[in-house]
């Protein structure tokens, strides 16, 4: 796009760059091997591509579609109690990862760190638990404790916690410092600055950070049951596994549902609170 | 200074004031919030002899962290990184260029009502569903391999990208896109005047970010066959071979970093 | 009694902002330090407090060396030192009341800050200033609803609760209007003569500096260039402290104001 708009104007003999040549050659040789590792990426994906499938999806895609209709409504009583686990998931995984990220986050922020390598050890943690997802994480869990809710919503709190915390520290950085000063000018000690100084000013973020990864935590915690950490991606499973469609057309239809009510909430609770 | 008169009168107790003001609303959601942490407790389930059992094989899976084995005897994990960097690059790059065309369909300041519609059914339909049950979908029509695990992340791009465009055009200034608009220019030029310039810095970033979710991501669509280091962790987990699945946990947590650090550069040097 | 001997302050990032600054203020005086921007009046102002750790030379409040205090008795020393800020820095979710109580937070124990449960007294004499203020009413608002007049003068009131001996104060008037400001610096006055207060007023207004300080320090590039009389400010002194400008405006309007607004 850099290079469309590096156009010349000819106007008599004035010749108006964008850039200056050196730049412009400099622009010219990143789209070209940006453009070269996007041609290979695609080679590779392809190469292990059987074109047979991709050409046949269409009629799959129609096949599966006929199958999944009508929804067996009848099937959404057997939904429920997966899609209480499914939220229990979310919720308290969510409570547990922010229990912990608060004080990760005070730790990995520039401002409030008590040592530099309590701050490097705390992005640490931030980074791990971010880059695994929570699917893995309850790969894991299911193996240490066993199948089941539990290992779900642990699962969902060691992802969630890398997530809250960056956002928190980032917004505990941002925080105006003269605040904190002022209380600090009173004489008071670390701690009281921190309940006076910064906590209000971070406490707004904390709710919303909260309620933004319930949100996504609620989407999450309905796959966990593909390895088996509970809510109602087991039934998503089995169902697809032995091909019963129209119960997965029910399953995906709860998913939505949950997935938009979820929102509504979501977005209520920030309206009330922020 | 006149005040002295009242000065016995004044209160010697002060409590905050309650966050939520009507007391009969603050106790029953205190009340409502217990009630539901102990049902939601009590449906966790906790077996207390089954985490002990675990507690030798946590213990065991931790340290097989130390050291991870790096030696990939046949090559897998390389392999699998791979493909996971390659599934992650196509399915940002296309799921970038599908974003645009939806994401400026679905900003309300530029498209008609009912393109605006269309487009953020689009988006919403992609977003509703988490990547890996897109990708078990995408793996029983397309095939077990990486062009399931492409689609399936495209689609996931294009909910996640297409949106924040979508919001970051509306959000966009009015007044620079009116004079760009009052120059006669027409809707492509407009575009890349007004709108453009606007939103590329931002956008830029969340390529980045996005190549960097959908890198995480392209580690688990390979659980349900969509391709990628996913298979290659799930194998290691199944086979018990902890040190292997530390060693790919490792190498995923490096990219990501190298990811991370690249974005918060890009982003510096694009603006 | 406040001294200041060669006081001096290099940033890390290579700024003088003060060079061997001595000073001393006695007991009960107002002081007013004026001087342009960047001249160095908040540095000093913060030395004093450690809020800015001093690079060389003694500040003594009361023969207390403070650059030479431990990070406990520092705070033990910061109770006796109230501060007023230019842009309030109130904390501003909180509620007024607990912005004028946080003034007590030297004296409390953890605890009991965290639960908002001060003892009576404070609790009574946070009231009290409230009411000398004229923000009884305002007492639990949050800080964020008040207008910037009234925002100063929970800071002022959050200074006072310290029970201070000596109070500095950072450009009190610079976010007001001039209305408002000749208001707030009126009662800051009033209260350092009700209570006999030491004080230290950074101010960038020439006249409200006359107005209401019994001394003037000037301050240029750090250094003290003038220090006298409220009236010893002389066009000449001004160049002096400012730069080249003409002041008879400004001077001019001390002399119209003179008649109807000071006090003394
Ligand atoms: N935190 C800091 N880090 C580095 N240099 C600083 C810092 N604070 C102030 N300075 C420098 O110290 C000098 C004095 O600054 P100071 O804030 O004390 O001036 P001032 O007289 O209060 O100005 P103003 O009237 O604008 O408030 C300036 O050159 C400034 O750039
Ligand atoms: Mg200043």
């Amino acid at each position: 796009m850099g290079a469309m708009m590096a156009v010349l104007h000819k106007e008599t003999d004035f010749v108006w760059r964008r850039r200056t040549t050196k730049k412009q050659v400099l622009i010219w040789i990143s789209w070209l091997i940006g453009l070269s590792i996007v041609m290979f990426a695609w080679n590779v994906i392809s190469e292990k591509t059987i074109w047979f499938f991709v050409q046949d999806a269409p009629r799959q895609a129609a096949d599966i579609g006929s199958r999944m209709i009508p929804p067996k409504w009848s099937y959404i009583f057997e939904l429920i109690t997966p899609i209480w686990d499914t939220i229990n998931i979310a919720t308290l995984g969510t409570v547990i990862a922010m229990v912990i990220a608060v004080p990760v986050a005070f730790c990995a922020a520039r401002n409030t760190s008590p040592h530099t390598t309590v701050r490097l050890f705390a992005l640490f943690i931030i980074v791990s638990s971010r880059s695994v997802n929570s699917l893995i994480w309850a790969l894991m869990l299911v193996f240490i404790l066993g199948p089941g809710v539990l290992a779900g919503t642990i699962a969902i709190g060691l992802r969630s916690i890398g997530f809250c915390a960056k956002l928190l520290y980032e917004s505990i950085e941002e925080i105006d410092e003269t605040q904190v000063e002022a209380i600090r000018a009173t004489g008071a000690g670390n701690l009281q600055q921190m309940i006076y100084g910064i906590l209000p000013q971070v406490l707004p973020t904390i709710a919303g950070v909260g309620i933004y990864r319930w949100d996504i935590n609620i989407r999450e915690s309905t796959i966990l049951g593909l390895v088996g950490a509970g809510g109602i991606g087991l039934q998503l499973n089995g169902s697809i596994n032995t091909l019963a469609w129209t119960q997965v057309s029910t399953i995906l239809l709860v998913i939505l549902a949950t997935v938009f009510v979820s929102e509504w909430v979501s977005a209520k609770v920030r309206g009330a609170i922020i | 200074m006149i005040k002295n008169t009242a000065l016995s009168s004044y209160p010697v107790v002060w409590d905050k004031p309650p966050f939520i003001k009507r007391a009969w609303l603050r106790w029953s959601i205190i009340l409502g919030a217990l009630i539901y942490l102990i049902l939601a407790l009590a449906s966790m389930d906790i077996n207390i002899q089954r985490v002990m059992e675990g507690l030798p094989r946590a213990q065991r899976f931790f340290g097989s962290f130390f050291p991870p084995n790096f030696a990939d005897n046949q090559g897998v994990v390389w392999e699998g990184i791979l493909e996971s960097i390659w599934m992650a690059i196509i399915s940002t790059v296309a799921g970038v260029l599908l974003s645009i065309p939806i994401g400026l369909g679905a900003a309300r300041n530029l498209a008609p009502f009912w393109v605006y519609m269309m487009c953020r059914s689009i988006i919403a339909g992609s977003r509703t569903f988490p990547e890996i049950i897109l990708a078990i979908f995408a793996v029983k029509l397309f095939g077990f391999g990486p062009f399931a695990g492409f689609i399936a992340l495209s689609l996931g791009t294009i909910g996640f990208f297409a949106k924040l465009l979508a919001e970051d055009i509306e959000n966009s200034s009015e007044s620079q896109a009116e004079a760009v608009k009052a120059t006669g220019a027409n809707w492509f030029q407009w575009i890349n005047y007004a709108i453009q310039p606007q939103v590329m810095p931002r956008m830029i970033g969340l390529s980045v970010y996005r190549l960097d979710i959908n890198f995480r991501e392209s580690a688990v669509v390979g659980i349900v066959g969509g391709g990628g280091i996913g298979a290659t962790l799930n194998t290691a987990f199944s086979r018990y071979e902890f040190d292997v699945a530390a060693a790919i946990l490792l190498v995923i947590i490096a990219i990501v970093m190298v990811l991370e650090y690249a974005s918060s550069f890009l982003r510096k040097w694009v603006q | 009694m406040l001294t200041l001997k060669n006081l001096t302050k290099r940033y890390d990032t290579g700024d003088l902002a003060l060079q061997n600054v001595t000073l001393s203020v006695p007991d009960g005086q107002v002081l007013a330090l004026i001087g342009p921007s960047g001249a160095g009046k908040s540095t000093l102002i913060r030395c004093v407090n450690r809020l800015v750790e001093p690079t060389s030379g003694s500040v003594k409040l009361n023969n207390l060396n403070l650059p030479k205090l431990s990070s406990r008795a520092l705070r033990r020393a910061r109770r006796k030192m109230g501060m007023i800020f230019q842009e309030y820095a109130l904390v501003e979710r909180l509620t007024v009341m607990e912005n004028v109580l946080s003034g007590r937070l030297g004296y409390v124990g953890f605890w009991r800050s965290y639960f908002r449960k001060f003892p009576s007294e404070d609790v009574k004499e946070a009231y009290r200033l409230l009411d000398r203020v004229g923000l009884l009413d305002m007492a639990d608002k949050r800080a964020d609803e008040l207008s910037g007049g009234q925002r100063q003068r929970v800071g002022i009131c959050r200074a006072l609760i310290q029970n201070p001996d000596l109070l500095l104060v950072d450009e009190p008037t610079a976010s007001l209007d001039p209305k408002t400001s000749r208001q707030i610096m009126r009662l800051i006055n009033e209260l350092c003569q009700e209570r006999g207060l030491t004080a230290i007023i950074n101010i960038h207004d020439v006249l409200l500096a006359q107005m209401f300080s019994q001394r003037i320090v000037g301050l240029a590039l750090g250094e003290i260039v003038y220090d006298g009389h409220p009236d010893g400010l002389t066009p000449e002194v001004l160049t002096q402290i400012y730069g080249e400008e003409d002041w008879s405006a400004t001077i001019e309007k001390v002399d119209d104001s003179d008649e109807s607004e000071i006090e003394e």
